[in-house]
């Protein structure tokens, strides 16, 4: 979503995107004109007339769960949003019983929280663990 | 959920769903206002918003509830065109 118009939309997936990803944009690009959904979520740089890079993961039932904000100049890192999605699907598939220390992948082992772990999670998870080595 | 919209000459435009009354608000007073902006909070529910939206070579529209059941990510990014 950004202050552009849908016609200016199209021409970027059309002449540039669809260079670069085949197919072009496979999601809708949403046009904030005038930036009031951009002010309602918090993002809107109202200095520049433009949307900050805002990122918003919104669980099946409409809830935030995270987001992350970077002022314009500096792009995201989508496979640390990837990362973090299935970090919140696995942790709502367990209804809570598990959650992912940091620096947590798929296959990675998770936290069981509880009082047996106060004090042990040295035991289970070492932040060399990040790595795939 | 998002079918395609007749296209004028004017801009399309969306908006925050159900938060006029909210918006008429903060014209009020700059202390009501600053309590919209922080608004958003994890774990709260995402303000629900309808915008024009260009998918798939067609324009249609889109709005974040009937998104519900499904994972999101909605990405807020400067210009098209531009270079990040």
């Amino acid at each position: 979503m950004s202050v552009d118009s849908v016609f200016v939309h199209k021409m970027w997936n059309d002449n540039e995107i669809s260079k670069m990803v085949e197919g072009g944009v496979p999601f809708p690009m949403l046009s904030d004109g005038g930036g009031r959904v951009g002010t309602t979520y918090g993002i809107y740089n109202v200095d520049a007339g433009v949307e900050n890079r805002g990122r918003f993961i919104i669980d099946p039932d409409g809830v935030i769960q995270a987001y992350e904000v970077l002022t314009p100049p500096v792009g995201r890192n989508v496979a640390e949003t990837i990362r973090q999605i299935q970090a919140y699907q696995l942790v709502r598939e367990g209804k809570g019983s598990e959650a992912t220390p940091a620096g947590w992948k798929p296959g990675k082992p998770t936290l069981k929280p509880g009082p047996d772990l106060v004090g042990k999670v040295w035991e289970v998870w070492n932040p060399s663990m990040e790595s795939d080595d | 959920m998002s079918e395609e919209e007749p296209i004028g000459c004017a801009r399309p435009t969306g908006g925050p769903v159900g938060q006029h009354e909210a918006e008429e608000e903060t014209r009020q007073s700059e202390e009501s206002k600053k309590e919209k902006s922080s608004m958003i909070q994890v774990g709260k529910p995402a303000p629900d918003f309808t915008a024009p939206a260009y998918h798939k070579g067609k324009f249609t529209s889109v709005k974040l509830s009937d998104y519900l059941g499904k994972w999101v990510v909605l990405c807020f990014y400067p210009g098209d065109f531009t270079f990040v």
